[in-house]
């Protein structure tokens, strides 16, 4: 399977289905792991060593039952576009997309696992799936990750656990993290109680990519900060306590604007459905906030003609890199401005106001 | 507002990142700033200066601790300052005392408790399941469960005694004095 399938085939992660789907999109897992041997990705400058690393990785992951078919990509072989591609895809983080040394990617045909090899540690192991189901996520890796290493040096320390580059991952190397859709807790001015109180919490918010992005669309990357001195069930335990709040929170306040401000909701909601419906040029970021309207307006069943899947799979072909895939070529940003616009109207063709 | 890196000089410098609606400020003096400078030209976040990643100044630590070098790639935790990555498995082993204030600030615990690897080292594994029967051992008799307590530390007993057991056996190049007396004791015995 090469990448360009992965284009008609949207991952896993995107159908809209899974527990609290509305307002949960996906949750992720991540280990970070490193090998003894070796110096940590940011030392390690020697190409043939790098290549050796990677080699080794291919070697026990060929070895891994659950790993049996995978797709593998040495991405200095792919280009800036490709790499940003994968990039929207949630399978390699920006990181990794811009390292200009050897390094390389491993994922299952459904999207739902990816290795990242050589990004800041090591091995980062991804498990991402749709919805709000951790235990189940844990299971998965766990499970991968023992395998994995039964044909891996993996490095570990008595007292610090699994070490990592960076010691904000020692330990368990773990980040989990859910992708949460909060239009109406940002509607209600609630968002930035519920972000100090994550603080309190040593949890953190991030924006759709992760690390260092902005928050479009009102989407919010809720994970955990510790990664010492709590085992892995605990850390997701907490998160998991956390996680059902919010969805609560968001849930009470989309009650209280459809009781209170129904018609202003509304308002919002139909004028998105026209811009969406009507522009000719538009933006990555208004399509973004635009869509997230829709979302909220297909959810609260104010709006009809779409569904989960197609929503989410739509947030993702409007992204740049998906965009000019689509397209079958680079294009700049006028023209893309110009494709949004058109693949916008026409997936959104048969929307209809309630 | 005083500095918050030293807590003595009024600040006069006040930093704001604004990253997915979420507000974090760092105020700090002029000296600071000035020290923290290079730092914050560096691949930093605010989130790693806050965590206390990047608050380290070599004033924490003794000199010598400090500039201990890895005996595998050469980083120091005076690197790790600077850069926010250490630079191989090893350091953690080599710069383990220096680190230790480190990894405590960031995550507020020292001692892994969670999945470790199977192929691990009976002798780490041992001292896993010690710690973890310790744990509980503590926290029977804090919740007045004294018969279970005392099975814990039966457990407890078993597997010190193991680890003497274990040392018995050791061949002739393992065999330390400690061990050899302890044979001459239980051939006694």
């Amino acid at each position: 399977m090469e990448l360009n399938d992965l284009m008609n085939a949207p991952g896993e992660w995107l159908k809209g289905i899974g527990p609290e789907h509305d307002i949960v999109i996906s949750t992720r897992i991540r280990l970070a792991r490193n090998f003894s041997g070796f110096h940590f990705s940011n030392l390690l400058e020697d190409d043939e060593m790098r290549k050796s690393l990677i080699n080794m990785v291919s070697e026990a992951v060929d070895k891994t039952p659950m790993m049996k078919e995978r797709i593998f990509l040495d991405n200095l072989k792919l280009s800036p576009l490709d790499n940003e591609f994968l990039v929207e895809r949630h399978l390699i983080s920006r990181d990794h997309a811009r390292e200009k040394r050897q390094r390389a990617v491993c994922f299952t045909p459904s999207e739902a696992v990816s290795l990242m090899i050589l990004e800041e540690d090591h091995l980062r192991i991804q498990m991402l799936q749709s919805g709000f189901n951790l235990v189940e996520a844990w299971r998965i890796i766990d499970l991968l990750d023992s395998e994995l290493e039964k044909n891996l040096p993996f490095a570990f320390h008595p007292q610090f656990g699994y070490v990592t580059a960076c010691p904000t991952n020692v330990g368990t190397g773990i980040r989990v993290s859910s992708m949460l859709h909060l239009p109406a807790l940002v509607m209600v001015k609630q968002l930035n109680k519920v972000l100090q109180a994550l603080q309190k919490l040593n949890l953190a918010a991030r924006g759709m990519y992760g690390e260092g992005t902005q928050a479009m669309g009102n989407f919010f990357q809720i994970s955990n900060q510790i990664t010492l001195g709590q085992d892995e069930a605990d850390i997701i335990d907490g998160l998991e306590r956390v996680i059902k709040q919010i969805i609560e929170h968001e849930r009470e306040a989309r009650r209280a604007l459809v009781q209170k401000k129904r018609l202003r909701l509304e308002d919002q909601i139909w004028r998105a459905i026209g811009i969406l419906k009507g522009a000719r040029i538009i933006s990555s970021g208004e399509t973004m906030s635009l869509l997230s309207m829709a979302r909220l307006g297909m959810d609260l069943e104010m709006i009809r003609g779409i569904n989960t899947p197609k929503l989410n799979e739509l947030f993702l072909l409007v992204q740049p890199a998906h965009l000019q895939k689509t397209s079958g070529r680079s294009l700049i940003t006028r023209d893309r401005d110009v494709r949004r616009a058109e693949l916008v109207r026409d997936r959104l063709k048969s929307v209809e106001l309630v | 507002m005083n500095c918050n890196v030293c807590g003595k000089t009024e600040a006069s410098i006040h930093l704001t990142e604004i990253v997915n609606n979420n507000m974090a400020e760092v105020h700090l003096c002029e000296r600071c700033a000035q020290e923290k400078g290079s730092e914050l030209g560096h691949q930093f976040s605010f989130s790693d200066l806050l965590a206390g990643l990047a608050d380290f100044s070599p004033l924490m630590l003794s000199q010598a601790e400090a500039g201990q070098k890895c005996s595998s790639c050469g980083k120091s935790v005076a690197d790790l300052g600077k850069s926010g990555r250490l630079g191989c498995p090893d350091c953690y082993k080599d710069l383990q005392k220096a680190l230790l204030p480190l990894i405590k600030r960031v995550q507020r615990a020292t001692q892994h408790v969670g999945k470790k690897p199977a192929a691990m080292a009976p002798k780490m594994k041992r001292q896993f399941a010690l710690r973890d029967l310790q744990d509980k051992l503590r926290k029977y008799i804090q919740d007045e469960k004294y018969e279970e307590a005392a099975a814990v530390r039966d457990e407890i007993k078993k597997l010190e005694m193991g680890k003497l057991r274990a040392q018995d056996k050791k061949p002739e190049s393992g065999g330390s004095e400690k061990s050899s007396k302890e044979r001459t004791k239980d051939g006694i015995e």
